[in-house]
Parts: C-alpha cells; structure tokens; sequence
C-alpha cells in the first residue's frame, strides 16, 4: 500500500483563534479512516484545507504524490479528492439528474488523459450514480422533493461521480435515524470495496467503530491520537478530551 | 395504465429542436419580420421595432450572467453605452466604416470591460457585487461626460445616412435589420450555453458556488466568461444607438431607463431560458411603445415599473416559470 493523503504541519488561523495547529496525518491508498474529535476540534477546517475551500498558512497538503499547495477547490477535485458538505448543499434549481451531471461533465471529462464521456454515456453514468445510492426513481426531481437521509445520498452520490481516489465524508450521518445510519456504512463501505479511499467525519461512535480500520483524533486543533479504534477509545487522553478530567 | 407520470421526464435542458434548425427558424422569422415591416412601409414600425429588438438583445445578454450565473448586474449602461460610443468615435475617426464593424469593435471593447471588471469585482458575492457594478456605471459615465472628443457633457451629433447600403429605403430599416441579426445571434449563443456543459456550470453557480467548486467547476473562469459575453452582448446592442438617436449624450446614453428594462424585461418573462427574455422584451418594450404614443412619452417608464411590481409578487419565476411550474404539476 503507498501513502495517498500526506498532510504535513498544517496550520489555520482564523484572526486570533488557532483552527488548526501542526496537523500530521497519512491516509494508504484503500484505507477507511475515521477522523473524529469534539465540536470545534477543527475537523471541518482540516477537510476544507484538504479540498482547497480554505487556504492553509501553514504545512502542506500532498495528495498521490503531488504537492496541493495553491490549487483550487475545483483543481483539487480533478486531481480525485471528492466531498460531501455537512450541511447538504445540492444544486437546488437542477434535477437530481443534473445534479450528478455536474462532477460528471466537469471533473471526469475535465481530466487530462482519462476517458471522456459523451451524450448518451453521461446520461447512463448519471442514472448509474443515482442506482448506487438508490435514488433513481427520483432522477427526474428537484432536492427540495428530498428527504433529509436522500439528500445525504444526493450528496454522496455527487461527490462519488467526479470518480475520486479519495472521499471525504463529512458527517453524513447527522441527524439520521438507527437503520439510516447503516443504511450510509453499508455504502461506505461498498465504495471502499470499489477502490476508494475513505474519510469519515463522524460524531456517532458507533458507525465510527463499525466502518474505520483506523481513527485520528483531533482536539483543538491538534491530533492527539491515531491508531487502531479499539485502542483510540481507551486512550486516557482522547476520554478526557470526550469527558473531562 | 401508462400515465404521464411513468414516461421519462425529458429535463428542460435536452428538449426540442437541435441548434442548427433553430437558428434557421429565428432568422426565417426576422427576415419575414422585416419584410412585413416593408411592406407595411410605415418608418415608425422600424423606429418601434427597433426599440422592442433592442431590449430583447439587452434582457438576453443580462440574463447570460444574472440568470444563468445568478450575478445581478446594475452596470448595463456602462456596456451599452461604451458600445455606443465606441461608434461615435469611429465614425468621427472613419466616417466610412460600416455599421457591423462598429458593432463587433463595440462588442469587444464592452467584453473586455467586462473582462476587467468581473476580475476586479467577481470575488465579491451577491449583493456586494451588484453594488460594485453600479459603481462601475458612475466610473464609465463620468469618463464619457468629461472627454470632450465625444462631444462630453454636450454631447455629439450623429448623422445617419439617408439611404441604407445594400438593402436601400430608409437607414432606420438598415438599422433595425442588423438589430434583428444581432438579436438572432444573441439567442442563439444564449439557446447553446442553455444546453452545454457551460449553462450547466453555470446553474451550479446559481445554485452554491462552494459546491460547484468542490464539484470541479471553474467558478471564477465560468463568471468571467459569463461577465464577458453578457457586456459584449451588451455593447453590441449600444453600437448602433448614435445612428438611431443621431444626438447622443450622456445623460441619453446612460439613461436609467435602459438598466431597468434590461433587468425588468427577463424578470417579467422568466430568468430560466433564453425565451423569457424575448417574452418580457415583446410584452414590456411593446407595451411601452404602444403607451408612449396613445398616453404620453412619459407614462411608458411606469410600465416596467409596475409589471416589474405585479410579478414579484404573483409570479416571481416569470412568465416561462408560470407555464413550467404547470406543466410539472400535470405529470
């Protein structure tokens, strides 16, 4: 396995508060990794500064080998680091259809060398995207017709069809109910079966336990743990950043 | 039973004609638009048309970057009237230059301003950068008004030939035929974006700028192309303003009235598709035209006013989107 993601001292400040302060982190190629830590711990920045929505001050960003440093969000997408927002954010005026259209006609046709697809093969991909997560009786739809675990879908579905090495899950499992919640894991993990690379950002402890080979632990903008999960929750210093002393 | 609803739904995109065809029905249509004009042989029919054409070419080309992108634009005299002074400058320089010259070198200069402009300005979101655009209009005005080689603050005097090249009769049918060549042009390039991967960038745009990028599209590439072709579109439609009004100052040039129509007009027909724009151009400037002669020359400015009103409230998607929201609820 070679390493895929390299961050390597990464530092953001917004004005006086340290976001993130010297953040090291290695993702293998194929690799499910759990980020985890409390509220403001600086997950959400670390994931903006990987894709290139926030500019880093510090450290650097080396993905498959090639340093990211000033790339913007879309050149970053092209190179095969996809999100998912938090908080879903679907092109709310377009059907679900041309939702996924998008990454499709901007990311994968935007690629140096790789296959570009025309006419009747974009629509196909398109309908495949939406098969994978189970939205294809809804194509022809708007979002707002979505229901709060669909558009999570959506969301997933949009960043799986810019054909990324990397996926970084954002909290897709906010707010969503015991089998919404397995519903999402199981096509995590399907993706990752595919060749992807995992990130998931998550606060529910049991989907983290259940879909990561490895965690990383963030608190106030530091790593303070990283290994095997069985261990990571018995670390006395991740229970008392969790717990208190 | 097969209903409506199991049929695949074609998204607006994809429907209807290919390009090559419609082109060829538009300017089928401009041209029997014109004959009828000839026959009818009545100048003010050209003079009316004219404005009506305008308008439509102004709504359309503001509607590549404020409905498609969704950047409302409040600078629209800035590009109209660097058009049409770039043409007073001409034909002070070359008198004997043609028309469609002077529209392309109109068009091109209004693009590279929006060139300028949208780079300077695009980083700047929703209102702060329509704020920025009306600030713009100042800037271009106050230029105009204080060069006194296009005559400044007192304005210049245009005189149009009396016999139109080519197509003989009077100028002002030269001049409404190449207003309908441009109008042809504009929808046809609006129609196409509509339904390449460029109208799609820019709906993402639209629809969250922090999602397009993350789904690979070139925002600020995509804005400036947007920010360039709607002001050479623009400055195109403003070119052969001198000839048509023959004094051209300022405060002619960078009339208010000509912002709001251009905003109003895609407003009222829908923002959504290239053929809003040409609704709310034939229903306002129509309208307007219709009430400068029976009322007064200055009633006609409270029609968009008033139409503008009416549709933010009952139908704020525009025309277009009254029958598309129809059509939806019947599958």
């Amino acid at each position: 396995m070679s390493t895929l993601l390299h961050v390597s001292g990464l530092g953001k400040r917004f004005g006086g508060f340290v976001a993130l302060d010297g953040v090291e982190l290695e993702v293998q190629e194929g690799e499910r990794l759990g980020l985890i830590g409390p509220n403001g711990s600086g997950k959400s920045t670390l994931v903006n500064c990987i894709c290139g929505t926030l500019r880093n001050e510090q450290g650097h960003v080396e993905f498959a080998g090639e340093k990211l440093d000033g790339l913007s969000a879309h050149q970053r997408t092209r190179r095969g680091i996809a999100r998912s927002f938090q908080l879903p954010r679907p092109f709310g005026t377009l059907s679900l259809l041309e939702n996924v259209r998008i990454p499709i006609l901007y990311t994968v046709n935007a690629r140096h060398g790789g296959q570009h697809l025309h006419g009747g093969a974009i629509e196909a991909r398109c309908h495949e995207m939406l098969e994978q997560v189970g939205l294809a009786a809804k194509a022809e739809q708007r979002p707002r017709d979505l229901t709060q675990i669909e558009m999570r879908k959506l969301e997933l579905a949009r960043a799986m069809a810019a054909a990324p090495k990397l996926l970084i899950a954002d909290e897709v499992m906010a707010g969503l109910s015991h089998a919404e919640v397995d519903e999402i894991i199981a096509l995590l993990i399907r993706l990752n079966g595919q060749g992807v690379t995992v990130i998931m950002i998550e606060h529910i402890m049991r989907a983290v336990m259940e879909f990561s080979q490895r965690l990383a632990v963030l608190v106030a903008g530091k790593k303070i743990a990283d290994g095997q999960p069985k261990d990571i929750v018995r670390d006395p210093e991740v229970v008392r950043a969790y717990l208190g002393e | 039973m097969v209903s409506l609803a199991d049929k695949p739904i074609p998204t607006g995109h994809a429907t209807g004609i290919g390009q090559l065809p419609f082109a060829a029905a538009l300017i089928a249509i401009a041209i029997a638009l014109f004959l009828a004009g000839r026959l009818l042989g009545n100048s003010y029919a050209f003079f009316a048309g004219y404005v009506v054409v305008q308008y439509i070419v102004l709504g359309t080309a503001w509607n590549i970057l404020g409905g498609y992108t969704g950047y409302v634009n409040f600078g629209i005299t800035a590009f109209f009237a660097i058009g049409a002074y770039s043409s007073v400058v001409w034909h002070k320089l070359t008198p004997g230059m043609p028309l469609p010259v002077m529209v392309v070198i109109g068009g091109v200069l209004a693009a590279l301003v929006g060139l300028g402009t949208g780079y300077l300005t695009l980083r700047l979101r929703g209102v702060f950068f329509s704020i920025a655009t009306l600030a713009l209009a100042v800037v271009v005005q106050t230029l105009i008004t204080n060069w006194d080689f296009v005559g400044g603050a007192r304005g210049a005097y245009v005189i149009r030939p009396r016999v139109a090249p080519l197509i003989g009769g009077d100028y002002i049918q030269y001049l409404c035929l190449i207003m309908l060549g441009l109008c042809v042009i504009v929808l046809v390039t609006a129609r196409a974006i509509e339904r390449s991967a460029l109208g799609y960038g820019f709906a993402a745009i639209r629809d969250d700028e922090a999602a397009a990028e993350a789904a690979g599209v070139p925002t600020l590439r995509l804005k400036l192309i947007a920010t360039a072709l709607s002001g050479g579109f623009m400055g195109m439609a403003g070119a052969p303003l001198p000839y048509y009004v023959t004094y051209l100052d300022p405060s002619s040039g960078f009339s208010l009235n000509y912002a709001v129509n251009a905003i109003a007009m895609p407003l009222i027909g829908g923002t959504s598709n290239w053929l809003g724009p040409v609704i709310g151009g034939v229903l306002v400037g129509g309208l307007q035209e219709y009430i400068r002669v029976t009322i007064s020359s200055a009633a006609n400015v409270l029609v968009a006013g008033l139409l503008l009103v009416i549709f933010v409230i009952i139908a704020p998607q525009g025309i277009v989107g009254l029958f598309e929201a129809r059509r939806r609820r019947r599958r």
